[in-house]
């Protein structure tokens, strides 16, 4: 289906633990959502100096090896990600593109010194894929404070907003929607 | 967040560029790219930019001197310098030369984005501040000085002049006269208008009082100096110090404020503390203090010192064409705050208002106009609403001698309360035996 949102799994986590994540994507961009398993040279993105993996680089691999097929897809990963600038990122996203990619790295408890919580893994997970998914659809970062597209650089700011996004910010998806129906013809 | 404020990316590396503009990006700021000095000049000559992320390591012009050329074109810029070479000395150089901060690669991304949204913080600030400035100005220009006569026109042309300059200032006029407005224009207008002019009433305070309203006190330095309290001339530091009344300061405290403008510092009272102080000094005085001088009331070194460019402000009686503009301005100005309909004053009212010599000058025409606004009924100011009732009698007895100026103001209090006696005696502060022995003494009669 050429509007389904791909959920690409390259990391450890099962997919039934994932499989929960695609409900919500699917309610938030009006697209149905599929949970894929996927691989991804990780290698070749690592920095041995800053042993971090460059998520820019990964995006490229990504967007290169789905070629032209439709829709948006993000890509889960395990390792510790970092734009060249920053010390670290969640996740990066193409904005207003196709693909964006996600790391479990820093969402983990057990990387704060803390003891495991999956639940709360897969929480945080589901709102930074509806995150990074919103660029995708060309929402910029929100004030509202509950609302997932605000801007997290710490995990507890993810702990703290929703996996929904405002009433304005779902507007703007509507509207991209709409405008996307009338482009294909889907809604003339 | 749709942002509307616009970063410049100067780097060399087209990774960072990339990576800084993608972050950006997707809190909605408005992106430019530079790759080296002169691209980001020319996008400094085609738009305006909020704030500018300089990278100090760049082939041919560094960031550092970048930084000079900015500033060139765009004084107000608010740059912050990214490198990947840290080193304490171009960090405390790029501050010195004004740049807002200075971080290292890679940055933590809570931190750029904090560093970003407050150097915004601040230029907005910075950017309202001055338009406050600018609106104080203006409010300013429009102030309470009234009058289109000519010696009012050349006191406005000698405001003008004396403001630009840091010179002493002395203000004589007779009471009422507006002396302290002429004070505030002339601060408002100079260079030290964001500072304060700070007023002190010489004339209403003690000796003591005044020494320490002006000079402060430390804690304990007299009885009931409970705590440290800062003088009038400390607040003052940077604007301008008002001494209204100034020909009232006894001998030592004139001392005392000689040994200050000579020095530019002091100490409070009790105090061992030298404080150095920078402000203008403008005074003002209703005295003849030439006569003071004479009668050894006040020192002719400090009056040298004071009296070094002088503003005579003319009694009202001196300027007559101005009473209609400045008793239609107070009519309109408390028309405003009263709430009241009335929109004129009628052209008898206006003839007393003219004829009248005006003893107390603007503040006494002020008051008439004000208890006029309070007693008349809309649409105008009548005769009988003013405070008192001109007769050519009153104007031909006015010889100045204080049986004159008596009988003149027994008469007047008794019109005013409709020659009720137990009233006027008790508004004149005398038993009524007293005032009918006045009445008969000047031959004073009810209408006449």
């Amino acid at each position: 289906m050429t509007n389904a949102i791909h959920i690409l799994n390259a990391s450890v986590l099962a997919a039934v633990d994932l499989m929960t994540i695609v409900r919500p994507v699917t309610d938030v961009f009006g697209h149905p959502a599929e949970l894929e398993p996927a691989s991804l040279n990780v290698a070749m993105a690592y920095d041995n100096t800053r042993r971090q993996y460059n998520s820019t680089a990964l995006l490229a691999q990504i967007l290169k090896r789905r070629g032209t097929s439709g829709g948006k897809s993000i890509t889960v990963v395990d390792v510790d990600l970092y734009i060249p600038v920053l010390t670290f990122v969640f996740g990066e996203a193409q904005f207003s593109g196709e693909a964006a990619i996600v790391s479990t790295h820093r969402l983990r408890n057990q990387f704060y010194g803390m003891p495991r919580n999956d639940g709360l893994l897969v929480g945080r997970l589901s709102k930074e894929i509806i995150h990074e998914l919103g660029h995708t659809f060309g929402l910029y970062h929100c004030r509202q404070f509950e609302c997932v597209m605000r801007s997290s650089t710490y995990v507890e700011e993810i702990d703290l907003k929703h996996a929904v996004p405002c009433p304005a910010c779902q507007d703007m998806i509507r509207k991209q929607n709409n405008t996307q129906e009338y482009l294909t013809g889907k809604n003339p | 967040m749709n942002n509307k404020n616009s970063l410049l990316i100067v780097d060399d590396e087209a990774i960072v560029r990339d990576s800084l503009s993608k972050w950006f990006r997707e809190d909605g700021y408005t992106i430019g790219l530079a790759e080296n000095a002169a691209a980001a000049l020319r996008q400094l000559q085609a738009g305006h930019w909020d704030v500018i992320l300089l990278d100090i390591k760049m082939p041919g012009m560094d960031g550092m001197e970048l930084q000079q050329r900015i500033r060139e074109i765009e004084p107000s810029a608010t740059i912050i310098f990214i490198t990947a070479h840290a080193s304490v000395d171009t960090a405390v150089q790029a501050l010195k030369n004004g740049a807002f901060d200075y971080v290292t690669k890679p940055i933590d991304p809570d931190h750029l984005s904090h560093l970003v949204a407050n150097a915004l913080k601040q230029r907005a600030l910075s950017n309202e501040n001055l338009q406050l400035k600018e609106r104080f100005t203006e409010f300013f220009k429009g102030d309470e000085i009234i009058g289109d006569s000519p010696q009012m026109k050349k006191v406005f042309d000698l405001i003008q002049t004396v403001a630009a300059t840091d010179t002493t200032v002395m203000i004589r006029g007779e009471s009422g006269s507006g002396k302290e407005l002429i004070a505030r224009a002339i601060h408002s207008n100079s260079q030290r208008k964001y500072f304060p002019i700070v007023t002190v009433n010489c004339g209403a305070l003690a000796e003591g009082i005044l020494e320490s309203e002006l000079f402060g006190h430390e804690r304990g330095a007299f009885t009931g100096a409970q705590y440290r309290r800062k003088g009038k001339i400390e607040l003052s530091d940077g604007g301008t110090l008002f001494l209204d009344e100034v020909g009232n300061i006894d001998m030592k405290t004139q001392m005392d404020l000689l040994r200050v403008l000579e020095t530019k510092q002091f100490t409070r009272v009790g105090g061992n503390d030298i404080i150095k102080v920078d402000f203008r000094i403008i005074c003002a005085t209703n005295k003849d203090i030439e006569k003071a001088i004479t009668d050894g009331s006040f020192r002719e070194d400090l009056y040298y010192r004071l009296n070094v460019f002088t503003i005579v402000v003319p009694p009202i009686r001196e300027r007559k064409t101005d009473i209609p503009i400045l008793a239609n301005y107070f009519m309109r100005k408390y028309a405003q705050t009263m709430g009241r309909a009335i929109t004129g004053i009628s052209p008898d009212a206006m003839d007393v208002l003219v004829r009248y010599d005006w003893p107390g000058n603007v503040r006494e025409l002020e008051n008439a106009i004000e208890r006029a606004m309070v007693v008349g009924k809309p649409p105008a100011i009548q005769m009988d609403d003013l405070p008192f009732q001109l007769t050519e009698k009153k104007k031909k007895s006015r010889t100045g001698s204080l049986s004159d100026m008596e009988r003149d103001h027994i008469e007047g209090i008794l019109e005013q309360n409709n020659w009720n006696i137990s009233r006027s005696a008790e508004v004149l502060q005398i038993d009524r035996v007293t005032l009918y022995n006045k009445i008969g003494k000047y031959g004073l009669k009810k209408g006449s």
